[in-house]
């Protein structure tokens, strides 16, 4: 177990002031002076006491910002001769290209792509690269990734991607084994569920949709965990908690 | 039509039984609309003003993109019922070409917008009702509406105006103070940081008479921006059951 | 120059999973085809109008103000008032409204609701008339979409006759010298009169399926969808087929009887809301 955690809501304007001993991160902090902090969304802010004194700050809202290596899950949007776009949730659309997506150098002269990918189709892919003065560009060339042909998708808060993983992946293996759905989480917001039926599938809805309402909550593994049982119980799936 | 001036000021006491120093009653709330990325509707005395927010988001048409930052677009409007007298056409008037750079100005200095280079973060202000004060309470409500939408911003902008009404200073005009007042002066600022960032006056007042009213002013917004954090705040703790 | 729209990307597998909880006959959000989502009214949302109402229909939200003045009738209907319909789609409603003047989506909204209004003589234009031929009421009526998701013109509808509804005509004088109106808007003269309840309820095809109620997300893959405005007698007063799609004749028939059955339900919630 790590270090008792006292969180608190943390608003745009509010200032932290720092002394050595304590250490700060967060990617939405804007450093004011040397020891003076602004945070500038609406965040989460974890103050761990113990040996090492440490203020931890997390956005619970704010759009995707595309950062190489990423996986995300897209819906193309456009196609021309040799490379898709794609929505990515990101105020960018990005680039799959052609290329990369058969995995081999191909000619338009005589290929239309748009018999391998075309507008509305879903993909899960990585970002390949970005900096922010020209649109990011995405790959398909690792495992699991590539177009998807079934399933749901669900969309939160990118910011609240964190939660439905989880510390060392603790929710999302709660949430795999309680529902038995097969989970794809997008870190750009978007989740892709595969589960054996409707009811399990509505349940493992509501619960994402309950992580990312709860978010800021401590113990919400626990919390969802039981919310699970409950729907489960309610729709006649089980009779009591067994395990 | 106007009629002839009102007495603004009897016993001290001003026409909706304040002290010059009093606000009107405030209600604000966040996250009122579905399709916005952020939402805002602030209530002030008989004043209500929503407003939303889109992005940051693509840039259509793509020439007015700036390649190291993000541009924001701010339309300021009335709904053509929201005014007493008769109804307002829908056709955008000089006044709220005006107020929709005045607001945009007001909330540039606080919106860290070298974050999204070539994208655009929109921001509507709609007047629902207008009893004096829409350009203020539009502040405030964007400046929510912009946290609302998750948009890193250095400090929440809050906003009131004061004014001289027979000779007296006071806060938060109404509509008919505003009217018949000598003076009228919106205030915009960054508490924390104390930044100014939009200051208007349509009057005359005495330099000491300035003084005196900004002060009111600032401690006008210091009251509106602890409203505003403590709504935010709880729109999340609220589910803490 | 109407021309056709682009169509809204939505991920092939959503539309999949909606086409396949519509053949099952329900929405996305597990509600029987032929349910409306919950309706909400508030009224007196902006106070300076001469009577407003907030309606939400499940997330869409539309707010309905009226304005009343006196101004000439109509050259060609001297014996009646006026009633203006305006419609706006703000762009705080949807990322892809554009601020501007109101497109042909809105302009078809509020001619729709005119056409239903007007025809069916749900209110009664001619009481309105303060000197035939030389003055009258003018009842405007301004419908802003708020928020969109879905179905917008059976909750403008609603907006509208209740709005309607809750209206006052201000106290008047007219001058017998000069002829003029003067308008004192703190009394009233009486409310306006309301001859019938008119409900627009729009049936839209989704594949092969008729459902009423989408949300934008359903509203986004139907192929075409009609609206029609019954009155409480049972009449049809009004119809608009939209889209880029059609009906066969068996299901025009199955809409207007969704529309009459639905209908009547609306009207009885209107009903119930402005009393």
């Amino acid at each position: 177990m790590s270090s008792p955690v006292k969180r608190v809501i943390a608003l745009p304007g509010d200032l932290i002031v720092i002394d050595k001993n304590i250490s700060i991160e967060g990617t939405n902090l804007y450093k004011l002076s040397e020891n003076t902090y602004i945070v500038t969304t609406i965040s989460i802010q974890d103050y761990e006491e113990g040996e090492k004194k440490r203020i931890r700050v997390v956005s619970l809202k704010g759009r995707y910002i595309p950062k190489e290596g990423d996986v995300v899950i897209g819906i193309i949007i456009d196609v021309t001769l040799s490379y898709w776009l794609a929505d990515i949730k990101s105020p960018y659309p990005a680039i799959l290209n052609a290329s990369d997506y058969l995995g081999k150098s191909f000619n338009p002269a005589l290929e239309n792509i748009r018999k391998y990918l075309d507008i509305g189709d879903v993909i899960i892919a990585k970002v390949a690269q970005f900096d922010r003065s020209r649109l990011p560009t995405l790959t398909v060339q690792d495992k699991g990734l590539g177009k998807v042909i079934g399933g749901s998708l669900v969309e939160i808060e990118p910011s609240k991607v964190g939660r439905v993983i989880g510390r060392k992946k603790s929710m999302i293996s709660m949430l795999t084994e309680q529902t038995k759905c097969e989970f794809v989480v997008g870190i750009n917001g978007r989740i892709l569920l595969r589960c054996p039926n409707s009811d399990l599938e509505y349940i493992a809805i509501l619960a994402i949709k309950k992580i990312e309402e709860e978010a800021h909550i401590i113990g919400l593994t626990e919390r969802i965990k039981e919310f699970i049982i409950n729907e489960k119980v309610k729709r006649g799936l089980i009779r009591y908690e067994t395990e | 039509m106007r009629q002839s001036k009102p007495q603004l000021i009897i016993n001290g006491k001003r026409i909706d039984g304040r002290e010059p120093q009093d606000l009107r009653q405030i209600k604000m709330e966040v996250g009122i609309l579905k399709n916005a990325d952020g939402s805002a509707l602030v209530e002030i005395g008989g004043t209500k003003v929503l407003a939303a927010v889109y992005g940051p988001r693509e840039v259509v048409p793509r020439h007015q993109e700036q390649v190291d930052r993000a541009i924001i677009r701010c339309r300021y409007r009335m709904l053509s019922f929201s005014t007493l007298g008769e109804r307002k056409s829908p056709a955008p008037t000089r006044r709220e070409i005006e107020l929709s750079k005045v607001i945009r100005e007001a909330l540039e200095p606080a919106i860290l917008s070298t974050q999204f280079p070539r994208a655009a973060i929109d921001v509507f202000v709609e007047v629902i009702n207008a009893e004096g004060g829409t350009r203020t309470a539009g502040i405030t409500a964007a400046s929510l509406a912009l946290a609302d939408a998750g948009i890193p911003m250095l400090d929440l902008v809050a906003a009131v105006a004061v004014g001289k009404i027979d000779g007296v200073i006071v806060l938060d005009l109404n509509e008919v103070e505003d009217m018949y007042g000598e003076a009228d002066m919106p205030v915009a600022a960054m508490p924390s940081l104390k930044r100014v960032t939009m200051l208007q006056l349509n009057g005359v007042l005495t330099p000491d008479e300035f003084k005196k009213a900004f002060a009111l002013a600032l401690e006008g917004i210091n009251k509106i921006y602890q409203f505003q954090k403590e709504v935010l705040r709880k729109k999340y703790v609220e589910v803490e059951e | 120059m109407s021309s056709t729209p682009e169509i809204p990307i939505i991920p092939k597998i959503k539309l999949d999973t909606i086409l396949n909880v519509v053949t099952k006959g329900f929405h996305i959000d597990k509600r029987p085809l032929l349910n409306y989502r919950n309706i909400e009214v508030v009224k007196n949302v902006a106070p300076n109008a001469d009577s407003s109402v907030l309606v939400k229909l499940g997330h869409t939200q539309i707010l309905v103000g009226i304005k009343v003045d006196v101004g000439q009738p109509f050259p060609d209907n001297p014996e009646e008032g006026v009633l203006i319909v305006n419609a706006e789609y703000i762009p705080a409603a949807s990322p892809s409204f554009e601020p501007g003047p109101p497109d042909e989506n809105a302009i078809e909204l509020a001619r729709v609701i005119d056409r239903s209004l007007r025809e069916s003589k749900a209110i009664a234009l001619d009481r309105l008339l303060i000197i035939p031929g030389k003055k009258t009421w003018i009842i405007w009526l301004d419908i802003y979409v708020l928020d969109h998701d879905g179905n917008l013109v059976d909750a403008a509808m609603i907006g509208s006759m209740l709005a309607l509804a809750q209206l006052k005509i201000p106290y008047f004088e007219v001058d017998q010298v000069t002829g003029s109106i003067k308008i004192d808007k703190s009394r009233y003269t009486g409310s306006l009169s309301i001859n019938r309840y008119v409900a627009t309820v729009t049936v839209y095809k989704v594949g092969d399926v008729l459902l009423v109620d989408p949300t934008a997300e359903e509203e986004a893959i139907a192929s075409a969808s009609i609206s029609i405005s019954v009155s409480e007698e049972g009449n049809i007063v009004g119809m608009q087929k939209r889209g880029m799609g059609f009906f066969t004749e068996k299901e025009i028939e199955q809409a207007i009887d969704i529309s009459l059955h639905k209908g009547k339900e609306l009207i009885e919630l209107m009903k119930r809301f402005s009393s």
